[in-house]
């Protein structure tokens, strides 16, 4: 008995960058909430949420601030109870001033109607439609680090129907632990969460994709998974992108994606297993979303840690928490080493899709020199979406747009294995995402 | 003999032949052009720069000979003189421009805007700017990576590299715009060149609040509204605490570049002036 022992995978390139998984013993440790909370409000993708509070107002923890008024959009929630101190801009991790509402902490008063306890509640009372409205209700967005609205990708269109839910629990990012320590510690809430999302997308099976680096969680899950029907769960092969929504439906379902379209047009709906917990605490707790497990790591970090921390926390107090700032940091990344961004400062707070905070030293932090491309074709081999990225970054270089749209730049995913193979040090992935941009910018005015 | 004979014959009809049909093709599908497309894409600079808003030169003759007037139609490379020569072949009026230059509204030089951040990317601003607000921290403030450079076709920029910042080399700059379009972050803009060279403008494109800009940048522009009160022209708006100097009402009278408390505003190619500069001195002298 037990679940059978092939490990599936996707076709088309990828890689194994070294996995640095330091924080991976640690369990989730709760961190406070600070005095004075930031909360961004472009937190997901698409159009920013809209403030309905203003300066001197009491919230409490878990009322709503922000609402989503745009079809792709979210709503926001307190983190804390306290007083408004301002609704103005702040510097988010790009260093662009974006709006904010800043909330001074008094004490732990929660909103009405929000369960607090740790008890299980197995029984879904929410209707299909019910779900979907306390999803979007409760401002639950892709907690992958992508941010998409949950409930727009909940919303299937007439035409099409759902067969297979996948929740993406790969964690395919060196050094990112978030997810797996909350599938070892959070493994019942997970699967109730999922039951939900079956029920919201009215599909009878949902398959949950783990790395096969996480061997301990696989087996956790799928013995929990024994007393839920419906629910399978498949290890994978560790390699870089699986964590990527096509390259999962393709290793899981062996469907591939055709270009340019949604996931939905192979029958498959993705979720993230933190969302799937989230969502949980929404639906049965009612419990926006107010808080999201961080990872903490670095080479030289002292303390590697998950910690679950409320949305508008500066990132320098989680770095303070897991052993403070170590000498000679040169970068520290929002997100994973392979996707995420460099931030501009350690005051940026954390927002809803920050999955991890990397903390590298001088050394890691810098580029080696770029050579000239020696044509090896690797970036080639490892593009999953089988792209040629060498081609695409030199029709950039020579604003040769017209090759770079020919070739599919609009397919990246932005996953940056080339840029991680290429043993020229070519920036491939800084000229793929000029590309997509430049690309997007000329599509759309074409359309206009 | 015959042989050689019959050869040139057939050889000779055949080609007459031909002859006779490319004729008639030609007749037949003749296109016929305006002789003064022609006339008008041989004055042109024939740089191909795309500053009049079409292609190459040769569109440009098309389009300004198919519209029959030239409203709105100008070689900002070729100039007035060319306009007019091209206005004298179509026989209708010419418009008349004030030769245009390019200005740079950003002073963040090293030492006026530090940097705080070191970026190693792509030397691209149109992607840096995507990725972060700069190594200064301003929004607004220019990235010193020199897409301008690399667009201008006249070689009319460099970029200094004592400052960060790009320079524009009047008597090269042909106003063509090509670095206007190029900047993602809008700081170049077309202005008059003005009465010998002469121009004021306001040297900042931040409109973040003063004591924001202020932090990253000692020379920016921060929306304090001394200048608009201190213009006797009028010729000063304040958008998004940012101060916008119009061109054609400016008269260059200098009042607002002594009144700006961060020195936002520039004069370029006036002569020094005669107080502070020249009192000092003839202190030196004395001493």
């Amino acid at each position: 008995m037990g679940r059978p022992k092939m490990l599936k995978t996707f076709k088309i390139g990828g890689a194994h960058p070294e996995e640095n998984k330091f924080s991976q013993h640690s369990t989730i440790e709760e961190i406070a909430a600070p005095d004075t909370v930031f909360v961004m409000m472009n937190q997901n993708l698409g159009a920013p949420s809209v403030p309905v509070v203003a300066k001197g107002d009491k919230v409490k923890i878990g009322q709503l601030i922000a609402k989503g008024e745009a079809f792709i959009s979210a709503a926001v929630h307190s983190p804390v109870s306290g007083t408004v101190e301002k609704v103005d801009f702040w510097t988010d991790t790009t260093g662009y001033r974006k709006p904010v509402i800043v909330i001074n902490k008094e004490g732990e008063e929660w909103a009405e109607g929000i369960d607090t306890s740790d008890a299980l509640i197995k029984e879904i009372k929410a209707s299909k439609d019910e779900i979907i409205e306390i999803i979007k209700n409760s401002g639950i967005v892709g907690l992958g680090g992508a941010t998409f609205p949950t409930h727009v990708k909940l919303a299937i269109p007439q035409d099409k129907t759902a067969e297979y839910l996948i929740i993406n629990a790969v964690e395919c990012e060196p050094y990112l632990t978030s997810d797996h320590r909350l599938m070892l510690e959070k493994g019942e809430e997970i699967m109730v969460g999922v039951q939900i999302l079956m029920k919201a997308l009215n599909v009878s099976q949902a398959i949950i994709g783990i790395e096969n680096n996480k061997e301990d969680a696989i087996q956790h899950l799928d013995e929990i998974a024994k007393k839920y029907s419906g629910i399978t769960v498949q290890g994978l092969k560790v390699k870089y992108p699986q964590g990527a929504e096509k390259q999962l439906i393709e290793a899981l379902t062996k469907r591939r994606v055709p270009s340019g379209k949604l996931p939905i047009e192979v029958g498959c709906v993705v979720q993230n297993v933190g969302t799937a917990y989230a969502i949980y605490e929404a639906v049965q707790k009612n419990k926006p979303l107010i808080e999201r497990v961080v990872t903490v790591t670095g080479k030289k970090v002292s303390k590697p840690s998950n910690f679950r921390v409320r949305i508008g926390t500066p990132v320098s107090m989680l770095i303070e928490k897991a052993g403070g700032l170590p000498e000679g940091s040169g970068k520290i990344i929002n997100g994973g080493p392979m996707m995420g961004k460099a931030i501009i400062n350690i005051d940026v707070p954390v927002t809803k899709g920050t999955s991890g905070i990397v903390v590298f030293d001088e050394k890691e932090s810098k580029r080696n020199v770029v050579a000239n491309c020696i044509r090896c074709a690797r970036c080639t081999m490892v593009c999953p979406m089988g792209l040629q990225p060498f081609l695409l970054a030199a029709g950039m270089e020579f604003d040769n747009f017209e090759v770079v749209e020919k070739n599919n730049v609009m397919d990246c995913i932005e996953c940056g294995t080339c840029h991680y193979t290429c043993p020229s040090n070519r920036p491939l992935l800084d000229m793929l995402r000029l590309g997509k941009s430049k690309i997007g910018e000329i599509i759309r005015s074409r359309k206009n | 003999m015959s042989t050689i004979f019959l050869a040139v014959v057939v050889l000779a009809s055949v080609g007459l032949v031909f002859a006779i049909i490319i004729y008639g093709v030609d007749l037949k599908f003749q296109v016929i052009e305006d002789p003064r497309i022609d006339q008008v894409a041989e004055l042109l600079p024939g740089a191909n720069c795309g500053g009049c808003g079409y292609a190459g030169c040769r569109n440009f003759a098309e389009a300004i000979v198919k519209a029959g007037n030239m409203d709105n139609l100008f070689c900002p490379v070729g100039g007035n003189a060319i306009v007019k020569g091209i206005s004298e072949i179509l026989g209708v009026e010419a418009t008349e421009r004030a030769p245009q230059v390019a200005v740079i509204r950003c002073n963040g030089s090293f030492a006026n805007a530090p940097s705080k951040i070191k970026y190693d990317g792509v030397s691209r601003c149109s992607f840096a700017n995507t990725l972060s607000s700069g190594e200064t921290g301003c929004p607004n403030g220019c990235l010193g990576l020199g897409d301008c450079v690399e667009s201008c076709q006249f070689d009319a920029m460099y970029m200094d590299k004592t400052t960060g910042l790009p320079i524009v080399i009047e008597d090269n700059c042909t106003s063509c715009g090509a670095c206007v379009k190029a900047c993602p972050r809008k700081i170049i803009e077309l202005r008059n060149k003005g009465p010998k060279g002469k121009r004021i403008f306001v040297s900042c494109v931040n409109t973040e609040k003063g004591a924001i800009a202020k932090k990253n940048c000692a020379v920016a522009c921060i929306g304090c509204g001394k200048c608009v009160k201190v213009c006797p022209h009028d010729s000063i708006t304040m958008l998004n605490n940012l101060a916008y100097i119009d061109f054609n009402k400016c008269k260059l009278c200098r009042k607002c570049v002594s009144e700006c408390p961060t020195s936002a505003i520039l004069e370029i190619n006036f002569p020094l002036r005669k107080t502070a500069e020249a009192n000092s001195e003839n202190t030196n002298s004395v001493n």
